[in-house]
């Protein structure tokens, strides 16, 4: 062998060659490559499982409690569904700095009509979201028609749909809630088929959550195998079967395991479920339709987008349009959470959803950003949230190692992609 | 420079190469794209300092050792690329001592600033005022800015990356004996270029290099042809530059009558005015005409009204008037537009080669608005086949393809529309010798499945070599038509300069 410094590429070669690593050392090295690649591909997901095991460490094991799983979930929902909506905006190559007082005023109409009105919830959550819609379309207007920067236009949203909150509740909160409408954000789905006791712990298991949990596992394995059998049709390479069955047994894991604790405590909360639709519905637009695609064209290169026939206008307008129907979703279930629609509710959210997204791989230039990303990007927060609470780390810490894990997920994805061209 | 080698992970970008650059020598370097001229220089200019290459630099017989491009400057090698490194919004003093201004203790002496600017904008041959900021002026003059500013640093040896590319006629012709003036005090200039003929005309040697190699190095004042150049350049003959044409040419598909478009922020100027035209099934109809005379503008104007103001004019297929007033309804009734600029314009280079192939025509890989991912990698292989785009599969983010498989990109884009009528603009430039055959091997096919393509080029042999006939644009108007047969360089030239005589106000730039 004269090939000193090629890489090794095969291991029995290896083995015939003393002057090379002995095969051990070769397959570590291979191992290594494997997993630096998939660190790139699933970097978040890595550092949200190395968090979680770290306040699982430092808060003795109180962090995966049934009560705190649950509690990311309930505190971080409105997070999630607003951070599909920023995904899409940060796609297209825009931002949205009013979603904080969007989610304000749109659940202060939802509040002002069921409290002073007496309307059903059903239609106050109605109203609600047509008032994030055509709030959407406005600042959808003056960004896509316009062409006003959406950083000044939303900016101004900021202000002007504060103000409109304080003015919808003349200064005061406005409350409580019918029973239905708290249940948005407090509430978990119903348990007809009872429970049975942990062989494992001291806990009642919610069965109809475990047995939702196993149905989304096959549904899952379903798809992936449909994917797989399809990609063989059309005669392509696919991952090695062993890799494609760690995965789903790795994904099948999580899940159940997840299902688990929750099961632990009341079950599935409705707010998770929401969420739950929310990402399949998201993912499906983003990965699978037309004008998922468009968005991701427009947000890459909308010159050149316009001239292959996108209507980029169009697809901004829309994205604006979205983000105002999700951060109305956000409104309803934070205003149901606190039982009140507040004049400072929602102040700061646009900071979180924002850094979500951002955490998650966005691409401040536009065109790059999935929405596992942003998901995984809100859950790394909120994680960070309860972990840091557990641990007893004051107010003013919390928000200094946050701000600190956004610039540092940032610089490495930033670092990894000018590395790779 | 000896014995230069530099990799990049995974390729030999340049291996053993010397080159030897006499005083007041104007030294060519011609290769395909990818040869690794560039590379060679930016080795020489310091971009990749002291360390990164194996081999020596000798300047003025002492060994060179530079750790960035300061260091090489101060030794009086500039290095002008590609791409102008000026800021737009800047005044043309302000561009040309940017990094040197001129003053002490960090305040700017303004009025010597100017001055001196005034001086050497005289050397290079412009008179423009020095607070013009330099968005207001030309490419060309932009480039004679860029050239002052090297001045300003007191060169003994300059080095241009394709200083021509974007310049028309008379400002190359300027550019080039802008170099013979530099010669003649002393100054050696190494010039990168894909214009042989322009090379051929002006270089004292000329360096062959391909494939990370030097080929050979021809001294040019013996005189040396054209196809000698290009044999050294792509390692064959090519008895013919153009494949041939064997046009069976049907009934007129495409008809552009009266064609009238404005300005896009001066309504009152018509940059193009009464322009009319027509191209048949399996014909290849050129546009031949100058920088500026309104090629571009026109042709985006017929493709769903995406340049100026439009003011009248028909557009119509197979006899019948169709609606072209957007860019959707344009590509709905058949029509592509491959633009000139593919980074800007044509590409979403951050996208793979997949993604930007299916983007005109995502219809054609979903059903009822979802997207079928393997349907859509199997049309991405077909046309990579066809139009043998490389690439390590269609997966592969388009900025990191070359200039010849980025435009193959973009015609598969334009190709799976399945347009009738496919509008080209310079589909050919800033690609190499081979790639362009490749491009022109396509068109031809093209036409022969009956496709009507428009053909529109800034170099005439190209035009010539490829067309069945040609329409000669100047200051926004047809000037002539004429087959093939009768077209020629000179009668070319003859037909935009008899336009210019006549048309008293000038020609719109």
């Amino acid at each position: 062998m004269t090939q000193q410094g090629a890489p090794h590429v095969e291991i029995g070669l290896g083995s015939a060659d003393p002057s090379r690593p002995a095969p051990t050392a070769d397959s570590g090295e291979r191992l290594l490559t494997v997993l630096r690649n998939n660190v790139r591909q699933y970097g978040m997901l890595v550092a949200l499982v190395v968090i979680i095991a770290f306040f699982q460490f430092t808060t003795g094991g109180t962090m995966l409690r049934p009560q705190n799983v649950t509690n990311v979930f309930l505190q971080n929902g409105y997070i999630i569904a607003m951070a599909l909506g920023m995904l899409l905006i940060i796609v297209s190559g825009h931002i949205d700095l009013s979603v904080g007082s969007v989610a304000a005023f749109t659940g202060a109409i939802a509040a002002v009509v069921m409290v002073d009105y007496k309307l059903d919830p059903i239609l106050a959550v109605l109203a609600a979201l047509l008032v994030g819609g055509l709030i959407g379309a406005w600042q959808g207007f003056w960004v896509a028609y316009m062409r006003i920067p959406s950083f000044i236009v939303t900016l101004s949203g900021m202000l002007l749909f504060r103000g409109l909150t304080l003015f919808m509740l003349n200064g005061q909160p406005v409350g409580p809630f019918p029973g239905s409408f708290r249940s948005i954000a407090s509430g978990f789905i119903p348990e007809p088929i009872g429970s049975i006791q942990d062989p494992l712990g001291p806990d009642q298991l919610k069965l109809t959550t475990l047995i939702l949990a196993g149905l989304l596992c096959a549904g899952l394995i379903f798809l992936d195998l449909q994917a797989r059998r399809e990609q063989l049709k059309y005669g392509f390479k696919v991952t090695p079967f062993g890799q494609f069955v760690a995965r789903n047994v790795v994904l099948i894991v999580a899940i159940m395991y997840l299902a688990y604790r929750l099961s632990a405590f009341f079950g599935l909360p409705v707010v998770l479920a929401l969420v739950l639709v929310l990402i399949a519905v998201y993912m499906f637009l983003t990965g699978r339709t037309v004008i998922g695609r468009r968005i991701y064209a427009v947000g890459g290169n909308a010159k050149a987008a316009t001239l292959s026939g996108v209507k980029t206008k169009q697809m901004v307008f829309l994205a604006f349009i979205n983000m105002g129907v999700l951060s109305a979703v956000g409104g309803l279930i934070s205003t149901a959470r606190f039982n009140s629609a507040t004049p400072k509710a929602g102040d700061g959210f646009e900071l979180d959803v924002i850094a979500a997204t951002f955490v998650g791989g966005a691409s401040a230039y536009g065109g790059i950003g999935t929405v596992a990303g942003a998901v995984i990007g809100a859950l790394v927060l909120g994680v960070l949230n309860i972990g840091m609470g557990l641990m007893g780390i004051g107010i003013d810490y919390q928000f200094a190692i946050k701000a600190l894990v956004l610039l540092g997920a940032v610089f490495v994805d930033v670092r990894g992609k000018n590395k790779d061209s | 420079m000896r014995g230069i080698t530099k990799t990049f992970p995974g390729v030999i970008a340049l291996d053993d190469v010397s080159l030897s650059v006499r005083r007041g020598e104007i030294h060519a370097l011609v290769g395909e794209n990818g040869a690794g001229k560039s590379t060679l220089m930016k080795v020489l200019s310091g971009v990749y300092p002291h360390g990164q290459y194996e081999g020596q630099i000798l300047f003025e017989g002492k060994d060179a050792q530079f750790s960035d491009i300061r260091a090489s400057e101060a030794l009086g090698i500039v290095i002008i690329h590609q791409e102008l490194a000026l800021v737009p919004q800047l005044s043309i003093t302000e561009n040309i001592f940017l990094g040197n201004e001129q003053g002490r203790r960090g305040m700017v002496d303004w009025s010597a600033a100017h001055s001196r600017a005034r001086d050497l904008l005289k050397m290079v041959g412009l008179d423009d005022l020095t607070d013009t900021p330099v968005r207001r002026l030309g490419v060309g003059k932009q480039q004679l800015v860029e050239i002052a500013k090297a001045l300003s640093k007191k060169v003994t040896l300059l080095i241009l990356d394709e200083p021509t590319a974007a310049l028309n006629e008379t400002d190359s012709q300027k550019l080039l004996s802008l170099l013979r003036g530099f010669k003649a005090q002393g100054i050696s200039s190494v010039l990168i270029s894909h214009k042989i003929k322009e090379v051929e005309s002006i270089a004292d040697t000329i360096t062959v290099i391909r494939d990370g190699r030097v080929v050979e190095s021809l001294d040019a004042s013996a005189g040396v042809t054209e196809d000698r150049i290009i044999r050294g350049m792509v390692g064959r003959d090519l008895t013919h530059r153009f494949p041939d044409r064997d046009a069976k040419v049907g009934e007129v598909v495409f008809e552009v009558r009266n064609w009238n478009v404005a300005h896009p922020i001066y309504d009152d100027r018509m940059v193009i005015k009464d322009v009319s035209l027509n191209v048949r099934a399996g014909e290849v109809v050129g546009i031949a005409g100058l920088m500026g005379a309104g090629r571009t503008e026109f042709a985006m104007s017929v493709f769903g009204r995406s340049w100026g103001r439009y003011v009248s004019g028909k557009a119509l297929k197979n006899g019948k008037e169709i609606d072209v007033s957007s860019i959707p309804n344009a590509i709905h009734n058949g029509i592509a537009y491959a633009t000139e600029d593919r980074k800007t314009y044509g590409l979403v280079l951050i996208n793979d080669v997949k993604t930007n192939i299916t983007l005109a025509n995502l219809e054609g890989i979903s059903s009822r608005s979802v997207l079928s991912v393997p349907r859509e990698i199997k049309v991405a292989n077909e046309y990579r086949d066809r139009l043998k785009i490389k690439c390590s599969s269609v997966k592969q983010s388009a900025v990191n393809l070359s200039g010849g498989n980025q435009q193959k990109v973009v015609l598969s884009k334009w190709l799976f529309a399945h347009p009738d009528v496919l509008i080209l603009d310079e589909p050919t430039r800033g690609i190499d010798v081979g790639a362009k055959f490749e491009i022109y091997t396509i068109i031809n096919r093209l036409a022969a499945e009956g496709k009507a393509v428009i053909f529109i080029s800034s170099e005439l042999p190209e035009i010539l070599g490829i067309s069945d006939r040609i329409y000669v644009m100047a200051g926004g108007q047809i000037a002539a038509e004429m087959t093939a047969a009768e077209a020629s360089q000179e009668s070319i030239m003859k037909a935009i300069m008899r336009l210019g005589r006549a048309a008293s106000e000038g020609i719109v730039a």
